[in-house]
């Protein structure tokens, strides 16, 4: 991954402000928009990029923070809808290459996959990992059995 | 006819009964338990209580027979989310979806979502009928791109007495109708234009000005 990159995060919470301090400590460019503006608190003190103070429903903030020159966005706000719209509107209208949206509900995942949005859910993440230490576990104690 | 609305308040509530008093089957998503028991009291419509963006909830719902969705939140993301879902998910043949920024309107059609602002709505009409007080009708259609104006012709208006053929008219204009003593006539180039004369006018947003210009003289 090169590390120069123009990197747009929507929503700066736990997983929002983990990624822009990550990625800017990496050398990346970074903007963050969040509407809420104490979010921004959570950004380590060396994070170099930009903050946006908006909703990025809606085009004006989108504008603002020059979202059509990223190259990569990363929708990680609270409501899945914000972020799927957020990611179809990055791909459709502004046509930046890498596009990444968190979504929660699994059942909103399979949809959204059909319009081509690349989507991560949490949710079947973790799921999937507890089913594989459940089944691990249960492989152990009858590998300990025998 | 079956239609889906999800949203809340009187926008919701004065739809909902104008569609159920033209006969059609309305049913109502609204995430407010309280608003559902209300909406339920005062309308003939059937009530779900849920998150319309949730594909359970539009299926509990009907969307899978139903004819048109329209989704009227106050939130832009959910509207876009609940049309696609509807259209998606469910096969619903009409999808509307409130931009409540006026921006999102182009962005939704952009996505494939019908979109429409009241904001936008509102502001050309209040615009143009308040420039314009010979202005009788006036209705947007094919969203927003075409507008067909109804004006009346006054003895200062700059095309009575001519034939049509006569009249420079703007691009992308066109006379549709000429109402004269309450009889329609579809004109042709060799027809003439008279004050009292109510005309319909078919133009696009970019030339609306010019053309009512040219129809009624300098006052705009």
């Amino acid at each position: 991954m090169s590390n120069n990159r123009y990197i747009v995060i929507v929503g700066c919470g736990r997983l929002g402000s983990h990624l822009a301090n990550h990625l800017s400590r990496a050398g990346n460019s970074v903007v963050v928009i969040d509407r809420d503006e104490p979010t921004f608190n959570d950004l380590s003190p060396d994070f170099s990029g930009f903050r946006v103070h908006g909703d990025a429903t809606q085009m004006a903030v989108l504008r603002e923070a020059k979202v059509k020159n990223a190259d990569v966005l990363i929708a990680t706000t609270h409501e899945d809808n914000v972020n799927l719209m957020v990611a179809q509107v990055a791909r459709g209208i502004f046509s930046v290459p890498h596009v990444l949206a968190r979504v929660f509900d699994p059942k909103r995942e399979e949809v959204y996959a059909q319009l081509g949005i690349d989507t991560i859910c949490p949710t079947s993440v973790a799921a999937k990992m507890f089913l594989r230490a459940v089944a691990d576990g249960a492989a152990e104690r009858e590998g300990a059995q025998s | 006819m079956k239609i889906l609305i999800v949203g809340g308040g009187k926008t919701l509530y004065f739809l909902s009964r104008n569609f159920a008093a033209r006969g059609y089957q309305v049913v109502i998503i609204n995430r407010n338990r309280e608003e559902c028991v209300q909406l339920a009291r005062q309308l003939s419509a059937t009530v779900v209580c849920g998150d319309g963006s949730d594909a359970g909830i539009l299926k509990e719902a009907g969307a899978m027979g139903a004819d048109a969705i329209l989704a009227i939140t106050p939130n832009d993301q959910d509207n876009l989310v609940i049309c696609q879902l509807a259209s998606l998910k469910f096969g619903v043949p009409r999808t509307v979806a409130l931009a409540n920024d006026p921006d999102n309107a182009e962005v939704f059609e952009k996505l494939g979502v019908s979109g429409f602002s009241t904001t936008r709505i509102v502001g050309s009409l209040i615009e143009q009928r308040a420039s314009l007080e010979q202005i009788t009708n006036l209705l947007p259609v094919g969203e927003g791109r075409v507008n067909v104006t109804e004006i009346v012709l006054d003895d200062d208006s700059p095309v009575a007495g001519k034939l049509l053929r006569d009249i420079d008219l703007p691009e992308n204009a066109l006379v549709a109708v000429v109402i004269r003593d309450n009889r329609p006539i579809v004109p042709r180039g060799a027809n003439d234009l008279l004050a009292g004369d109510r005309v319909v006018l078919i133009t696009l947003p970019e030339n609306h000005g010019p053309v009512l210009k040219a129809f009624t003289g300098e006052r705009i």
